[in-house]
């Protein structure tokens, strides 16, 4: 089988260097599936969970803003942070997404609401990436 | 000349300074090692991203606000420093510089606005009445990116909403542990994009080119911002080093210095004595 290198890249270092089979993550319009052989591609990506499959099983990575550039037998991830699950606080998360939720309730200024979404979408991406 | 307990007094003092600067350079050392770590951790992310910006600022004809020039009524300059002194001539190389460059280029407060990091930087334009957008103080010594995004992209958005219409970056670039350069660059709008290397390979854009160039290029300038800091930190701890390095130095030639004119003074009162006693003899015989 084909293999695809994947490597995720933050401005904190690299996060993740291996081979896999196949990608799957969620792009600005929507989900994206990488094959080995893909077109060169780049597509900014969404505040979610990226998926790495290969024989031995499947790793997950919670991305925050970024984007992805492919080659055909390369994907680079660029985001501004990337976690795999065992490395999230989910109690941290967890405390992230109520202040998020709080502040959304209160209503202030338009401003701080971008801001608490944009929280409340992060924290709920760590939970669900650290809970499957 | 000094007595001797002023001289003894003098060396003790000088001896507990010195100690205290020992320490600090030790502390500067480590630091400077964490922080040129994290330079060189930072630079993937942005050499690729480098690439990607400049591979499609290459084929592209899309256009982005932030690729092109516009006329330039009000300049931002982010000055970074250092929150505290002891540093050599780390923050002063830095103040001086955006006082010419601002002298040179500006004749009206008007015209430019500083985005001021470090107490350093923003006691100096306070104290000079130099129109200040943002400040920070109290920057980690290793400063996450989490820590900077706020600040950097307020400042891109700064530009985007046209209250500056270029943006300029004074840094001390970090060369080598004795050697730190006073480092200016033009974050935005972004230029000599042709010059960078790209791979050159042909991308297919989802969903658009344009689209595209509006998520990456506000997310290229805050690395950028985020990559001039860490060089910043760098500098700033081996210009630490260096400075605490020349004082313990000092301190130990100001040591021998005093101790040698301790001890003349010493055999001075020795023979005083003796002369004494012996003129005292013999005035008795």
């Amino acid at each position: 089988m084909k293999t695809l290198t994947v490597s995720v890249v933050t401005p904190d270092g690299p996060v993740l260097e291996d081979t896999y089979e196949m990608v799957s993550c969620k792009a600005e319009n929507g989900e994206l599936g990488i094959l080995p052989g893909h077109i060169p591609l780049v597509a900014p990506l969404s505040i979610s969970g990226v998926r790495l499959k290969r024989d031995s099983g499947e790793d997950k990575l919670a991305i925050n803003g970024g984007f992805l550039e492919v080659r055909p037998d390369k994907v680079t991830i660029l985001a501004q942070s990337a976690e795999k699950p065992q490395e999230i606080d989910v109690a941290r998360a967890q405390a992230a997404k109520e202040r998020a939720e709080r502040r959304l309730q209160s209503k202030e200024d338009r401003i701080d609401r971008v801001r608490a979404e944009l929280a409340l979408r992060r924290a709920a991406n760590r939970l669900n990436v650290a809970q499957r | 000349m000094a007595s001797l307990r002023d001289i003894k007094k003098r060396i003790d003092s000088t001896g507990k300074m010195k100690k205290i600067t020992k320490a600090m350079e030790m502390v500067s050392a480590a630091k400077m090692n964490k922080a040129e770590q994290n330079a060189k951790k930072f630079v993937p992310y942005s050499e690729k991203m480098q690439e990607v910006v400049a591979s499609i600022a290459k084929h592209t004809d899309a256009t982005h606000p932030m690729l092109q020039t516009r006329e330039v009524k009000k300049t931002g300059y982010i000055a970074i420093t250092a929150d505290s002194g002891l540093a050599g001539a780390y923050n002063a190389n830095i103040l001086r510089n955006l006082k010419n460059t601002i002298e040179k280029n500006h004749t009206s407060s008007d015209e430019y606005t500083v985005i001021a990091i470090g107490r350093m930087a923003v006691d100096f334009c306070k104290k000079r009445n130099i129109p200040m957008a943002k400040s920070i103080i109290g920057l980690p010594d290793q400063p996450s990116f989490a820590f900077i995004k706020d600040i950097a992209s307020e400042t891109v958005q700064m530009y985007s909403d046209e209250e500056i219409d270029k943006l300029v970056i004074i840094y001390n670039h970090y060369v080598s542990a004795i050697s730190q350069v006073v480092t200016t660059n033009q974050l935005l709008p972004i230029e000599n994009m042709d010059s960078a290397t790209g791979q050159g390979s042909q991308y297919e854009y989802e969903p658009g080119e344009e689209e595209i160039l509006a998520v990456l290029l506000p997310q290229y300038a805050e690395s950028l911002i985020y990559g001039s800091l860490l060089d910043a930190k760098a500098s700033e701890h081996a210009a630490r080093m260096t400075a605490m390095k020349s004082a313990t130095d000092n301190a130990s030639d100001l040591i021998d210095e005093l101790s040698l004119s301790y001890n003349r003074a010493r055999q001075a009162a020795i023979t005083q004595e003796i002369t004494e006693i012996v003129g005292g003899a013999a005035a008795l015989e």
